[in-house]
């Protein structure tokens, strides 16, 4: 268990008496991409809000353990969070637009991020090109502004700040959901590169159990704050022993060739 | 399952009458203490003549032996440069000024409000016309315009009223353009032209009521302003004249004795402190309970 | 007998973008649904909203029941308001905000003097349950409702109306899976039960693949592929369907294909390259490609009811794998 580069054990996270999330174990290993699967309300959401030590700031309370590495974060102290959020993990939202601001060149957002996590400016600028290339993008493109990228370009970008920064564990909250399908193909297929490649842990927060099912190694379905089933995602798609897994699983609309209504 | 309909509740943005008023006011303080402190000044406007000591102050009597005497059991508030008792003139001024700035709010919401709403909603050569005539209006001082207007209307409070209107209006048919043309391309107005609703439906039950909020806002704000700006014409001699108890008039002329009769100025300007903030709380009180995502404990 | 919907050669110009070019159309008598499938910038929604007349034409035609609804005027042009109807896709923004759910949705019986006030109320809860809302909705307002009850609120009122013909924009792509699956579900019962026609626009193939016989395949504004849903999808002829194919995530490994990632981004419609549009990203691209505009056309007798605008459609259909070529 030590070996995890996040560990979530006994996780609470309620408003006043109402407990919205309920999350008794979930690990996360080095290049293994775990997805995190539910409804609109099942505690997706607030799952991610508390792992960014951001739960507060809706007025949540955070009890339980979650454990990055060697550090405990329910724990940390607000001027330590610098250091692990953004940093140590990195996240990547729905909207890639809304993660840059639309007057500053989206170079200079992340040349502004490794600058703030110690890095020179000739430091910096090599990072961000290598990351650029890792993510299959050009390095001009970060002359560019947000409004003169893709949806899909911008959601790289954001994974290769992520990558230049070294992160341990990259957050994904329903990173392709905006996207087009063709595009939604391409940074799922980035995804499961850079695991390969690079060894990086990612935690993929998702409703689309299709997106899941070809992406994860492991996968958790959430539903009203639990974990109701959990494994090695073929034999939860392909045998699931919950019946929310299989409500889940016969809402994704199927491709049959053969089938006219 | 479908054996008792239930009646239509009543379209587009009204008042919610009835229990749901009275829960919304519970709910919303601020709009309570505006109401009051509005029906406060209505009462005063009204019962002047009862409750004012010295009615004739109000008019064109003047007392030599009296004039600026400090605040006192017999005055109030004191008295001015010529010996009125100033508590009786502020009491009369809510008969003037707070009538005045409601009517040129008025003015300048009949005219401004259609014209934005066309501009945002038609967009087109119609937007591009009536907003270079705003801009017209709007490149100059509001201050500046207003004086000249009323310089070339005859003297008189009417004058200033239309005057002051007439800069007025342009800046509720940019605020409401801006709101209408968003809540325009709205998939909700596009369904109504789908339906093949009426222009006038459309504008009057969806594209208005979905983009007043913050014009509400912005004139429950001018009230202060512009029973400020009509005491500045006044002061200048185009509007209300000194026997006239003009809240902005009496501070204007009050000016001068500020250093040693601090009084003269002091009350008729709380009184339109008072007047404006009442009317700021109402219009966001207001603003509040015409908003239907606000859940009044349903 | 005459189509419900026939659109010939269409165009829709925004200034110089040619959203919209010479885009054909068929939709049968109900019950029939025509899927639009496309990406952002494919046009596809710029299609739903023209037939509705409610963004201008630069040419083509769009023939209702044999009338050119561009020659529809008074009477005739209300008529055709009602007899075809839009859903959209944001269900935020999809009903007036300060309107209760009853009221929005009898308010087209009222405005069109189909019904008095009272007789709207009753319907409007008949139309209500129809679409699956509790009766205790009706004196909801929109953001007292979900996603999906929204857009249920939102059909029920296109339906007041008694439409022929439904133009479905994204209807669940702003909605979870649970909501999505409801949906579809619910299209499907409307479908049968009114015998309603649809053009069902979408990005996800597998929705098409549920609720479509025909199904139009588009990119840069122009139709690269259609044909009977189901033939479209056994057996691409198009690069590109089959990319959009391969590229729809499936739970199951079986019914996974290789996946193929087309390079770089969609060209600009306002200066789309020479030859076919989509030579740039296509894996197949020869010579030819790049200079001559592919027409659409059938791609052989083996493949009834098909049109490809694709210079290498007999070869895909033969069994060239777009995959393999990279």
């Amino acid at each position: 268990m030590s070996a995890m580069r996040l560990q979530i054990t006994g996780l609470e996270v309620s408003f006043g008496q109402r407990k919205v999330v309920q999350l008794a174990e979930l690990g996360l290993a080095e290049a293994e991409i775990v997805g995190l699967a539910g409804d609109s309300g099942s505690g997706k959401s607030m799952t991610t809000l508390a792992v960014l030590g951001l739960a507060h700031t809706v007025g949540a309370t955070v009890r339980g353990s979650i454990r990055l590495g060697g550090t405990e974060l329910t724990t940390l102290p607000a001027r330590d969070w610098r250091n692990v959020r953004g940093r140590r993990i990195a996240a990547i939202f729905q909207s890639p637009a809304m993660a840059f601001s639309p007057v500053f060149r989206v170079g200079s957002v992340v040349h502004r991020a490794l600058r703030l996590h110690g890095m020179t400016r000739a430091e910096a600028g090599d990072a961000a090109a290598r990351a650029m290339r890792q993510v299959l993008l050009s390095p001009g493109l970060l002359h560019r502004y947000p409004s003169q990228l893709s949806g899909g370009q911008l959601q790289r970008v954001a994974i290769a700040l992520a990558l230049a920064l070294r992160a341990e564990v990259l957050l994904a909250d329903e990173p392709t959901s905006a996207l087009d399908v063709t595009v939604q193909a391409e940074v799922l297929e980035l995804l499961r590169e850079l695991r390969d490649r690079d060894g990086m842990s990612v935690l993929f927060i998702s409703h689309d159990l299709a997106v899941v099912a070809e992406l994860c190694d492991r996968v958790a379905i959430m539903q009203d704050g639990r974990i109701v089933e959990q494994g090695p995602t073929s034999q939860v798609v392909t045998a699931p022993t919950s019946p929310y897994t299989a409500e889940l699983l016969a809402a994704v609309p199927r491709l049959r060739a053969g089938g006219a209504p | 399952m479908i054996e008792a309909p239930s009646p239509l509740p009543p379209a587009a943005a009204v008042l919610p009458a009835g229990r749901a008023l009275r829960r919304g006011l519970r709910a919303n303080p601020l709009l309570l203490a505006g109401a009051a402190t509005s029906a406060l000044i209505v009462l005063a406007a009204l019962l002047a003549p009862l409750l004012a000591s010295f009615p004739a102050d109000a008019g064109t009597a003047t007392h030599p032996f009296l004039v600026l005497h400090a605040p006192s059991a017999r005055h109030w508030f004191g008295t001015d440069n010529v010996g009125r008792d100033v508590y009786s003139r502020v009491l009369y001024g809510a008969r003037v000024s707070p009538l005045i700035a409601v009517i040129v709010l008025v003015i300048a919401c009949v005219i401004g409000i259609p014209l934005g709403v066309a501009a945002g909603y038609f967009g087109g050569w119609l937007d591009e016309a009536i907003m270079r005539v705003t801009d017209i209006f709007l490149a100059f001082p509001p201050l500046l315009l207003a004086l000249a207007l009323a310089a070339v209307l005859p003297t008189s409070l009417t004058s200033v009223v239309i005057a002051v209107s007439v800069t007025w209006w342009p800046w509720y048919t940019r605020l409401i353009r801006g709101q209408a043309a968003s809540v325009a391309g709205r998939p909700y107005i596009e369904s109504c032209r789908a339906l093949g609703l009426s222009r006038l439906r459309i504008i009057a039950r969806h594209v208005l009521p979905n983009s007043l909020t913050p014009l509400i806002v912005q004139v429950s704000l001018d009230v202060g302003g512009v029973i400020l700006t009509v005491s500045a014409l006044s002061f200048l001699g185009l509007g209300a004249q000194d026997p006239t108890p003009d809240w902005g008039l009496m501070v204007a002329e009050g000016q001068n004795y500020f250093t040693t009769a601090w009084w003269v100025v002091t009350f008729p300007g709380l009184a339109i402190l008072v007047t404006a903030f009442a009317f700021t709380l109402l219009g966001d009180g207001l603003r509040d309970l015409l908003d239907p995502r606000r859940d009044f404990g349903r | 007998m005459t189509p419900l919907l026939e659109v010939a050669d269409l165009a829709v110009r925004f200034g110089p973008v040619r959203a919209v070019d010479g885009v054909s159309l068929r939709v049968d008598r109900g019950p029939f649904g025509l899927g639009l499938v496309g990406e952002s910038g494919s046009g596809k929604s710029t299609i739903g909203r023209a037939v509705l007349h409610l963004v201008g034409t630069a040419g083509g035609q769009i023939r209702f029941e044999g009338a050119d609804v561009a020659t529809l005027r008074g009477r005739a042009l209300k008529a055709y308001r009602r007899a075809a109807q839009i859903v959209f896709q944001d269900p935020d923004n999809s009903l007036d905000p300060r309107m209760r759910i009853a009221a929005s949705v009898a308010e087209p019986l009222v405005a069109h003097r189909l019904l008095a006030r009272r007789a709207a109320a009753g319907r409007a809860a008949e139309l209500l349950a129809e679409v699956g809302l509790d009766p205790g909705f009706a004196a909801r307002y929109p953001h007292q409702l979900s996603g999906g009850q929204r857009q249920r609120a939102a059909i029920a009122r296109a339906l007041s109306v008694q439409p022929r013909l439904l133009v479905l924009d994204e209807p669940t792509s702003a909605l979870d899976v649970k909501a999505q699956a409801r949906i579809l579900a619910l299209i499907a019962q409307l479908r049968a039960g009114r015998k309603l026609s649809y053009l069902l626009i979408t990005h996800n193939l597998g929705i098409v693949s549920e609720l479509c016989e025909q199904t139009a395949v588009l990119y840069l504004g122009r139709i690269v592929e259609s044909g009977p849903t189901s033939a479209l999808l056994g057996a691409p002829a198009h690069p590109y369907t089959q990319a959009l194919r391969s590229a729809v995530p499936e739970v199951h490994v079986a019914a996974r294909t290789t996946r193929i990632i087309l390079p770089g981004e969609p060209p600009d419609a306002a200066s789309p390259p020479p030859g076919c549009v989509f030579h740039p990203r296509c894996p197949l691209a020869i010579d030819r490609c790049r200079a001559e505009v592919p027409a659409l056309r059938s791609p052989g007798p083996g493949s009834p009811g098909r049109l490809v605008a694709c210079h290498r459609a007999e070869e895909m259909l033969a069994g060239l794998n777009p995959a393999a070529q990279r």
